[in-house]
């Protein structure tokens, strides 16, 4: 039963074996679907964006993973520089991203008066 | 299989801890991935804006620790850095700027709570699946080579390419560097960040201050009464005309 567990669940020999690209690839899951809860249960317009810089996390957090040569077993291939220049990219059009929600999220705030999305329906038909 | 149990449980149990057998490696990787993962949904389950942003920033600073046990240390500095340093102290000015006592905390309603937490577990089982399905992510590695340099980075992003190629491929001079997506994106961030200021620049106020009406005494007619006179002035054309006077 618990060589079962133990070679089902690759929990127990963490601490001893060496880190492998699923286990990035955990984190970045974990990472992700936190961003998309966030970003569907906050009604504040802050709330969606912090939900969506996890979101770019998470992917960021594949993109190194793959790219790291130190994550790799035997005889398989790495990502190289991509996923690291990827990653790069991602931070910077996370950070242009913001700049540009933020601004938008104060405009809304000067006019209405509040950061609630679901008042956001000026232009409904 | 015994001795790992025994790690697990610490220390009751009567054998000694195997130390040397420990990868201090693994360890870091589970605390960084323990913090970032833990507040990443503590900012989902927070419903205070203020303490999300603040969890926020300890999830993004424990991923940037991630990156630099996966050895890409100018990513996890850049990380540190645009992300931590300069996207969340935005947001976090954001959250100053609006942060009036019935807008920090607006709560959702059950149905959408059960909904969204139905969604994030199918989803999480899935990616789940797949990150544990292909064996080799599922390989460890080898043995950890220290070699931290930006320098292959670096000049990468300048079009030259000193990295060893990836797949054992033979290394030539030839290969393409990022130099074309580099001025695109700092094109873009420029563009953006004008954008981002002509769009938040202060406008002159002819109507009281909106945080006024909000906290007066009733917040649904006098903020409906004041959207509409952000309307009116969005109608006349005096928001965009307004800051150039």
């Amino acid at each position: 039963m618990n060589s079962v567990v133990a070679s089902a669940v690759p929990l127990f020999g963490l601490f001893t074996e060496p880190v492998s690209v699923a286990h990035y690839l955990v984190v970045g899951a974990i990472l992700f679907v936190s961003g998309v809860a966030c970003m569907a249960l906050k009604r504040n317009a802050l709330g969606v964006l912090m939900g969506i810089e996890l979101v770019l996390n998470g992917a960021n957090v594949n993109f190194v993973a793959f790219a790291s040569p130190y994550l790799q077993g035997e005889g398989s291939r790495s990502l190289g520089l991509d996923g690291q220049v990827f990653a790069l990219f991602v931070i910077l059009l996370a950070a242009a991203e913001a700049a540009v929600a933020l601004a938008i999220t104060l405009n809304f705030y000067n006019n209405h008066a509040t950061v609630d999305v679901d008042r956001a329906d000026d232009l409904k038909g | 299989m015994i001795s790992a149990l025994s790690m697990i449980a610490g220390i009751s149990t009567a054998a000694p801890l195997p130390v040397a057998a420990i990868n201090w490696h693994s360890v870091f990787f589970l605390l960084f991935a323990a913090i970032a993962c833990g507040f990443a949904v503590a900012v989902v389950a927070a419903e205070n804006v203020v303490r999300m942003a603040f969890y926020l920033v300890l999830s993004l600073g424990a991923t940037a620790g991630l990156f630099f046990l996966a050895g890409a240390e100018f990513v996890g500095a850049m990380q540190l850095m645009i992300y931590v340093g300069g996207t969340l102290v935005l947001l976090v000015f954001g959250v100053m700027l609006t942060a009036q006592a019935p807008l920090v905390a607006i709560k959702g309603s059950g149905r959408d709570r059960v909904l969204a937490g139905f969604v994030g577990v199918a989803l999480l089982a899935v990616l789940l699946q797949s990150a544990f399905s292909v064996k080799p992510w599922r390989a460890a590695a080898a043995g950890m080579v220290a070699e931290p340099a930006a320098t292959p980075i670096g000049m990468s992003l300048v079009g030259v390419r000193v990295d060893d190629p990836a797949g054992g491929a033979p290394a030539t001079n030839k290969r393409p560097g990022y130099m074309l997506p580099f001025e695109i994106v700092s094109i873009h961030l420029l563009v953006v960040l004008v954008g981002a200021a002509y769009l938040a620049r202060a406008k002159r106020r002819k109507t009281p201050r909106a945080i006024e009406v909000a906290a007066s005494v009733e917040p649904p007619a006098s903020v409906a009464e004041h959207a509409s006179i952000g309307r009116e002035r969005q109608r006349s054309g005096s928001v965009l005309a307004g800051g150039r006077s």
